[in-house]
Order: structure tokens, then sequence, then C-alpha cells
């Protein structure tokens, strides 16, 4: 019988031969897994985001919307999915997407907390909505309270109530704090900003990242969407065959994913056509530094 | 602070465009024909504003206070609440707007229109926003299923009661203070959104502002022509 996990990459091999159709012919594109540092768990190279694409209020038709991306994540081999109490109904969403997908076993389910106090209750809140019976990650939200939150996440982490514990902040801000926090507490995961524009995080928290052995996800992958608006309106460059992306949105996640600190990017989007291009750059080679720089430069000549 | 400062307007949005449009077109379906009524109330607003009895001041106040309370609740905590977690204190300043209102126009009778310049743009502001304003949606190629009614929306409501407000004698700056605090949020949502409209609401405050100090000051005694003590 297969477990969860081989359930899982044949499930994703199978997406790569439909996502892939050209490289598949020749040869199965790899898929791109990274091990969380703290438990050696793999996890596909792209997630999904639900900051503003999944907050539709209780519109029946882009509800339906949601759902159908969640769909192409999860065909193309995609786990995570992260939201946050901040961004209105998304999470709402996210649980009538797994309710009707029924996709409990395929999602890692990743949330925050976001709140000054009543973070417990705000948690169960949480759990309801996505309808899981234990989130895999619970993260403090920009650091909010996190004084207060940390203590209760790991505690709930030792109850084996929450799987992974970490902290997340957008933007470049409260680094010198982030920073602090990353050296005295054991997080698993932390989450931060960064794409081929934005790469403040290389600094200091992403080798830091590294040496204390915590997983990273990456969040504002395309700036919110102007980055990869902006990049779609050039041609696509000849070197994108060598990294098996056929198209800019691959190009910004695999520079993201290839950072040896980078567990997975978080797109968000409302469409299903750009659900499987992220997804897609879950599939075959990463760039390496001298292409790394030819896309971190491509990206400043935007 | 300097945290604060590195926001920028958009990083505030909550939700895409196509989001917040469509919650109107879900909201018109599902109050319809409310916007009958509505428009009913509207047009005697105008009506009153214009002409009518001892009593207008009287009407002119519950119109208003009615269709404060109605967006408090069948919009914005009903609807826009949804998608955007603030819309609750939104709701809660309509509800006290309407309470304001009903204090001053209702039981305190403070609202006795005009009959000089101001209150003829106080008027027209009224007919816009009953007339012009719901077809900004389509004129900014949104759909017609989109629109927002007086009555019914806050947009087209803030600057009808704005109009009635500077169209009516005596200066009213306590009850100006809700309506422009509105005209700012939602100028700087759709501002957020790259509306073509953004500048619309933030206008009309700018435009009550500047009519009610006006109006301030052609009420001074020097202004009106008075000798002043010298």
């Amino acid at each position: 019988m297969l477990d969860r996990r081989q359930l899982l990459s044949s499930l994703a091999a199978a997406a790569a031969a439909t996502l892939l159709p050209r490289l598949a012919q020749a040869e199965p594109a790899p898929f791109l897994t990274r091990p969380i540092p703290s438990s050696g768990e793999p996890l596909p190279g792209v997630g999904l985001g639900s900051w503003r694409t999944f907050n539709v209020g209780d519109d029946p038709e882009a509800r339906y919307s949601c759902a159908e991306v969640m769909r192409a994540f999860f065909a193309g081999g995609g786990r995570m999915i992260d939201s946050s109490p901040m961004y209105g109904s998304s999470q709402d969403t996210i649980g009538y997407g797994l309710r009707k997908l029924n996709a409990y076993a395929e999602v890692f389910s990743a949330d925050k907390v976001w709140t000054t106090s009543g973070g417990a209750a705000q948690i169960a809140a949480t759990r309801r909505k996505w309808g899981v019976k234990r989130f895999d990650l619970m993260q403090v939200h920009n650091l909010l309270s996190w004084q207060e939150h940390l203590p209760m996440l790991l505690e709930m982490k030792a109850k084996g109530r929450i799987r992974y514990v970490g902290i997340t902040t957008s933007h470049g801000r409260r680094h010198d704090e982030f920073v602090q926090v990353m050296r005295d507490h054991p997080l698993d995961f932390i989450q931060v900003t960064y794409n081929a524009a934005d790469r403040e995080v290389e600094r200091r928290i992403l080798p830091l990242a590294r040496e204390r052995g915590i997983a990273v996800i990456v969040n504002r992958p395309f700036r919110g969407g102007p980055l990869v608006r902006r990049a779609k309106r050039e041609k696509l460059p000849a070197w994108a065959a060598e990294i098996d992306c056929t198209n800019w949105a691959q190009i910004l996640l695999k520079f993201i994913a290839s950072h040896p600190a980078v567990t997975c990017p978080i797109p968000a989007t409302t469409r299903v056509d750009h659900a499987r291009e992220n997804i897609g750059a879950s599939y075959g080679r990463l760039p390496d530094e001298s292409l790394r720089r030819r896309i971190a430069a491509a990206v400043e000549r935007f | 602070m300097s945290v604060w400062l590195s926001y920028r307007l958009s990083d505030f949005l909550l939700f895409t465009p196509h989001t917040y449009y469509r919650l109107f077109a879900l909201y018109n379906r599902a109050v319809w024909p409310l916007h009958l009524v509505a428009f009913v109330l509207g047009l005697a607003l105008l009506l009153l504003l214009l002409r009518g009895g001892v009593w207008r001041g009287r009407a002119i106040a519950a119109i208003l206070a009615a269709c404060w309370l109605w967006v408090a609740w069948g919009y914005l905590y009903q609807r826009y609440d949804t998608i955007n977690w603030a819309a609750r204190y939104a709701a809660v300043a309509f509800a006290v707007q309407a309470g304001f209102l009903i204090v001053s126009g209702l039981i305190l009778n403070r609202f006795t229109p005009g009959a000089d310049t101001v209150h003829r743009i106080g008027a027209g502001l009224v007919a816009f926003a009953l007339l012009v304003q719901p077809l900004f949606a389509p004129l900014f190629g949104r759909s017609f299923l989109q629109m927002e009614f007086f009555g019914l929306a806050p947009d087209p409501t803030v600057a009808a009661t704005i109009g009635a407000l500077v169209a009516i004698r005596l200066g009213h700056w306590p009850l100006l203070i809700i309506p422009l605090f509105w005209c700012a949020l939602t100028g700087a949502t759709l501002w957020a959104m790259a509306a073509s409209d953004a500048t619309l609401m933030p206008a009309i405050g700018m435009l009550a502002i500047g009519l009610t100090v006006w109006k301030a000051w052609a009420r001074t005694p020097a202004f009106a022509g008075h000798d002043g003590p010298l």
C-alpha cells in the first residue's frame, strides 16, 4: 500500500508528464523538493499563497474559481498553502476548496496567528475555517506579539497540536528583531520577502537560516504581481530553455527556489493558467550561479 | 514610525479590484428592488432641499439617517466586511452618523435649507449623487450591474449627504467629520486599486470643506454688510 509520500511522488510524476509534455517525451523532468531542515520531510519547491487572491467573500463563482486554482496546484504536485487571519475571507475560501477537492491528504497547511492577545482562540477559529484536524505549520504573523505567541506555539508543537513553528515578515521590515528571534528560538520555518528585485534577505537572513537549519518560505515572489506582469512584456530569453522554463513566472520562481536556503516561494493567483505556470517551476533544472546573475540583471533592466 | 512609512497604500489593500467591484454586482442583485425605494427617497431629498414646508428639515434628516443606517447594515457589515475586516468599524461609524443626523435634524430640527449659492451647489451635489454617480461604473468600463446607488452604496450616499449638509442654513462641522473621513478612506482604497475615479470622493470632500468655510465666512457680520466693532 502506498504511503502519503509515495502517493504524492507518483502524483507529481504524473503531473510532470502533463505539465511538461516535451520534456516528458525526452526524459521525466525532475520534481523539485526541498527538505524541511528540522525534520527532513520533503516539500515541493513551489507553494500557494492566498493574500488578496483568495479573499473573495461569499461570492460563489469566485470561490469556485479559487477551488479550481487549488485543484491545478495539487494536480501539479503542490502541497503548501499559506494564509493568515489578516487575509479577510481567504481562510474560508481555502476551507471551501479543501472540502470540495477532498484534498486534506495533499495539503501542507500553513497559517498564522495575527492578534495582540487570544492567540489560541484565533488558531482554533482558523482551524475550523480550514476544516483540518491540525495545522502543519503555524507562524507568528509579522512578529506581532511574538513574545506571547511563540512560547504558545512551541508548546502546541510539543503536544502534537501543530507540526512546525515559524515567524514571518514581509517587505523587508523589522529584520533586526527577526534575526534576533531566529537566533534565540528553535524555529522550524521563517517566511520573508525575496525575489530577483528584492534581495535584502540574502545578506543576513538567508545565511542565518542555513546556519540554524530553518526552512524558508518566500512571500511576494512577484512583488504582489507587478514584477511578473512587467517581465511578461519582455521576450522570453533563449536561456530559459536551459532551466526548463516556458514563461517568465517560472524564471522568477526558479531564481528564488535556486537559492540554497530557500524551501519554497508561495505565489498567489486567481487564475488556473497562472497556477499551472507557477507550479510548473517545480519541475526541471534550476539556474546555477551565473544564470541567477543573468536573471537578476534582466530584472534590473525592467 | 519608520516601519509605517515604508508601506505603500497598495500594501493595505486586502482584495483585488475584481472582487471589490463584484461585491456591488452581487449586492445589487441581492437587494433589488430596494433600488426603487432608494431612488424615490433620493428624489424626495432633492425636492425637499428645493422646496417644502416647515417640516422639511426633519424629513431631510430622516431620509439621510435611514440611508446611513441601511448602508451601515446592508452593505458595510453584511457585504463589505466579508472582504475587509475594517468594514465593521466603518459600519459603526455610519450608524453613529445616522444617530447624529437624527439628533441634529430630527430631534433638534436644525436642518433648514438656505436659499443662497451654496444651497444651490449643495442641491446640485445631491442631484449628482442620485443621477450621475451611479453611471460611473459603465463610464469607467465596469459592468452596469456594478453601479453604486444613493441609499444603498456608501459613496453616493456620502456625496448626497455632503450636498444636503452644505445646503442647509447653519454650519454643521461635526456632522461632516464622518463623511469627510469616508471620502478620504474610499479615495485611498480606489487609489490603491488604480481606479480612474479615485479622486472623485476626495474632491467632493474638499468641496464640502471649501463651501462650509465660505458659508461660515458669509455669515460673519462684516461680510454680510454690517459694521463690525472697530
